[in-house]
């Protein structure tokens, strides 16, 4: 069967063939920026594209239809069109600043993608501090967005940057005492080991009742950090208009929408891979027929699957709530979420050790 | 001329909301105040889509302009003009048939019922939730292709002659009406589990922008947005016109004056129009649907004044005559107008998001404000 | 409905009008703002919803002409106040007194060129602040956007 695992790792023995390690990392990397740039403009496409039509048949509407076979081009066309068109920096801006803001949010994205598995040992880079390092990196976007919106001399912008500084960093607390939880399980901060201790069954199963609640606070702070509704304060479309990308046009404009699609799919990524097993096929105990029929489906739509139905409720999210208000939003996170998440934290302790967890 | 608004202290933070801007609804401009999140104080900026309605109508006869008031109040365009040929049937002494109240009345509760499924789903959309929009939208479409086939028009119908109707009601409007009514019942089930019972939209929208019933009264507020503070206002019920008089409805009144009681007056409002409908739809007398009328009309010398209920509430309608062809003044109380003046009461002190979902509360159409 | 003699008698100089629909106060421009602290204040009358604000340009003079109602006793009220002087209109305000009437007060201002006293906030409320004339005033010409019927 091929699988992405060998295509890489016969790629890498045709290379070690024939260069010098050195050379042989350096040619490799450059296939992964190629890969990873692809990766990125097939997933603005895809995700677009199934956001609009995900919406569209929430509200009782067909979505896009024209352009290609059953409008699956309308994405393409529509990038199309934000290249062409002009990149406006207004007058007053700080011009540095507003250029590079989008930038920032894109490459903080990029980063990203560097510890998620895609598939059985498919991952660009393995490091053993996996968590710590998307926990971290994640919260680089809030600096451009923050630029974004102090650069663009616009008062709804300085309010949504405003707004989603105050938003992300609270819930990057709540979002990462959710992903603490699952580490104090597998005691392991790298994610190829926190993938390889769901071989019998995903933490959300196994974890009981503790792996539950940190999965529903991480879908809620995850939400809440990518700027999405019901708490997308920071673009709050009926109140600043735009928000922070008021003033954004052209391409920089498309780089803003493009990290905000491509942020969900990394969280929506990690929640896959943390709570329920990222590649692992769907096992239960001894269902000995049953785990060999699921092994036979490919790790990487295993991945994608999960990923994908995580990504489809966060869209669903979006399209049946009504957006809370900035204090509300604070006051979900500081009294209930943070609160909870702690004791969660507690309880999840006493589970590992004592070993409650399905082992 | 934006610099000098109110007192302003070091570190406030004026904002100019619209007159593009999502939440406003058309081209209303908003002077706000703002402290962090906090609004100080807000000041609207009328006029940007001023027709100078009244000075137009002074030069129009008394047949000709009933139709302009349609595109004041655009929602509600067939109560405007009941009201305008109301006040035109006072002057004359115009008995108005049977037949043509009931449909006057009829096509009232269908575009009170239009402006509602309209205004739940933009109030929706200002707290955030785009789907019920789309929703909102495919019942008021029915509504719409109702009145298409018996007004020939959509949404400014000029059904309204002083005397009656243009024309009779198209075969099909009794059975189509019942349809609609019919499906719309099981669709306002759905509203309230969409919507309603939202715990994020609760939240949105109770203990804010609250008015107490004083104070509503004093800001000279009617329809949904007085009856939501307690104060009994509706003029279908206090003054009864047309067949008004002989159906059974309920006044729609909450007592909490906050954006959810104005919510509720509406939801409730939705029902008793449906109430309503049913009650007249399959006894429609026979008969003509128009008075004999002459054709040349002249109010006699004098002033003369009606008032009908909109969907946005207590809509006037003043006429001066001098005794000619033309009026000689005329002059429109607006809901809206008044509504919008208890806006600054309602929003000092609450969020920006607040005030949105207080806008939308208040149902504000534009053009009906400015004339 | 409300007796006369009870409104001559905290307006002297009142008159009624004939025929009318409701019940009609004729009073001079300086007559209104006691006449007015009493409708509101007076428990007798309790005039506490003013729903109607219109001014009115009856050539010679002009005419404010004030809807009020009480949400008690329902009963309807209308009082016009003559305002002799067309040039330098003026009439005290009510505003303090029912506060619909500031922008009620301030379209007035605005398309009639009635100054009201002692409003808090006259200017103009549709047009531009550097609009020249009163624009529903009968003698109000404007020859290039206006279309004579």
């Amino acid at each position: 069967m091929i699988s992405i695992e060998k295509i890489t790792s016969s790629i890498h023995l045709k290379l070690s063939e024939s260069f010098s390690p050195m050379i042989v990392t350096l040619v490799e990397m450059t296939i992964i920026g190629i890969f990873v740039l692809t990766l990125f403009a097939m997933l603005g496409l895809i995700l677009v594209f199934m956001e609009r039509k995900v919406s569209a048949y929430m509200q009782i509407r067909i979505g896009p239809n024209r352009v290609g076979y059953r409008g699956t081009a309308q994405t393409l066309a529509d990038t199309i069109k934000l290249l062409v068109k002009e990149g406006l920096t207004p007058d007053g801006a700080d011009k540095f600043l507003f250029n590079f803001a989008p930038f920032i949010v894109m490459i903080g994205a990029m980063l990203l993608m560097a510890p998620i598995p895609f598939a059985r040992n498919v991952q660009i880079w393995d490091l053993n501090i996996g968590v710590l390092y998307i926990t971290a990196v994640s919260s680089i976007s809030v600096i451009g967005i923050l630029m974004a919106g102090w650069s663009s001399n616009n008062k709804y912008s300085l309010l949504g940057a405003m707004r989603s500084g105050a938003q992300i960093v609270s819930y990057e607390l709540s979002a990462g005492l959710a992903i603490l939880s699952i580490v104090i399980l597998t005691g392991s901060l790298k994610i190829s080991d926190i993938i390889a201790s769901q071989q019998n069954g995903w933490w959300i199963f196994k974890g009981h009742i503790p792996a539950m609640i940190s999965f529903v606070i991480f879908i809620i702070a995850v939400t809440a950090e990518t700027n999405r509704a019901p708490f997308d304060m920071a673009e709050a479309e009926s109140e600043l208009t735009a928000g922070f990308h008021t003033e954004y046009s052209g391409m920089k404009f498309a780089l803003f929408f493009l990290a905000e699609y491509v942020n969900i799919f990394i969280v929506c990524a990690i929640g896959a891979t943390l709570f329920l097993g990222g590649w692992m096929p769907l096992h239960f105990g001894s269902w000995q027929v049953f785990n060999h029929i699921m092994d036979f489906i490919p790790s990487s739509i295993w991945f994608m699957g999960k990923t994908f139905a995580l990504i489809f409720l966060i869209m669903w999210f979006r399209w049946s709530f009504p957006r809370l208000r900035i204090d509300q939003l604070l006051n979900l996170e500081w009294k209930y979420l943070l609160p909870i998440g702690m004791l969660n934290l507690l309880l999840m302790t006493l589970v590992a050790i004592m070993g409650w967890y399905v082992k | 001329m934006f610099t000098e608004v109110g007192t302003t202290e070091l570190g406030d933070l004026i904002i100019n909301v619209g007159p593009q801007h999502p939440s406003t609804h058309g081209v209303l401009h908003l002077v706000i105040t703002l402290n962090g999140e906090t609004v100080k104080k807000v000041e609207p900026h009328l006029g940007y889509i001023h027709r100078s309605i009244e000075k137009m109508c002074e030069s129009l006869t008394y047949r000709q302009f009933i139709y302009v008031t349609s595109r004041m109040d655009y929602l509600s365009s067939h109560i405007n003009n009941h009201g305008c040929a109301l006040v035109v049937e006072k002057g004359l002494q115009i008995e108005v048939p049977e037949r043509a109240q009931y449909i006057r009345v009829l096509l009232d509760e269908l575009t009170r019922l239009a402006s509602h499924q309209l205004w739940w789903g933009a109030m929706a959309m200002d707290v955030g939730a785009i789907t019920p929009f789309f929703h909102a939208f495919r019942e008021r479409e029915m509504i719409n292709d109702i009145m298409e086939q018996t007004c020939g028009a959509r949404l400014t119908m000029n059904f309204i002659v002083p005397g009656g109707c243009m024309y009779d009601i198209h075969p099909d409007f009794v059975h189509r009406t019942k349809e609609f009514i019919l499906f719309f019942k099981s669709k306002l089930c759905e509203y309230d589990e969409m919507v309603t019972n939202n715990i994020i939209f609760k939240n949105r929208m109770q203990n804010v922008g609250f008015i107490s019933r004083e104070d509503a009264i004093s800001y000279g507020c009617s329809g949904p947005v007085a009856r939501a503070s307690g104060v009994s206002c509706d003029i279908r019920k206090l003054y009864p016109y047309e067949v008004y008089s002989k159906v059974e409805f309920t006044e729609a009144i909450e007592m909490a004056g906050d954006c959810y009681a104005r919510y509720q007056v509406r939801m409730k409002e939705m029902n008793e129009s449906m109430r309503i409908i049913d009650q007249l739809i399959d006894n429609i007398p026979e008969g003509e649907f128009q008075a004999k009328t002459k054709a040349v009309l002249k109010l006699p010398k004098g002033d003369y004044y009606s008032r009908v209920e909109t969907a946005r509430g207590d809509f006037g309608v003043f006429v001066m005559s001098e005794g000619g062809t033309t009026p000689y003044r005329i002059k429109f109380r607006s809901p809206g107008f008044s509504n919008l003046s208890a806006l600054h009461h309602m929003v000092k002190g609450n969020k920006i998001g607040d005030m949105v979902a207080i806008m939308g509360s208040l149902d504000l159409v534009i053009p009906d404000i400015d004339r | 409905m409300i007796e006369q003699e009870k409104l001559i008698a905290i307006c002297p100089g009142a008159t009624f009008a004939e025929n009318s629909q409701w019940p009609t106060m004729l009073i001079s421009n300086t007559d209104w703002r006691a006449l007015a602290e009493q409708l509101k204040n007076n428990s007798e009358f309790n005039f506490d919803y003013l729903f109607c604000v219109t001014a009115l340009d009856a050539k010679t003079h002009l005419t404010m002409i004030y809807h009020l109602e009480s949400t008690t006793s329902r009963n309807i009220l209308v009082v016009k106040a003559k305002i002799e002087n067309r040039m330098n209109a003026e009439i005290p305000t009510v505003c303090d007194l029912w506060r619909t009437a500031e922008f009620h007060e301030r379209e007035a201002f605005d398309l009639m060129g009635v100054k009201f006293l002692n409003h808090p906030d006259l200017r103009r409320l549709f047009l531009t602040d550097d609009w020249v004339g009163f624009p529903l005033r009968k003698d109000y010409d404007d020859p290039i956007n206006m279309i004579k019927l």
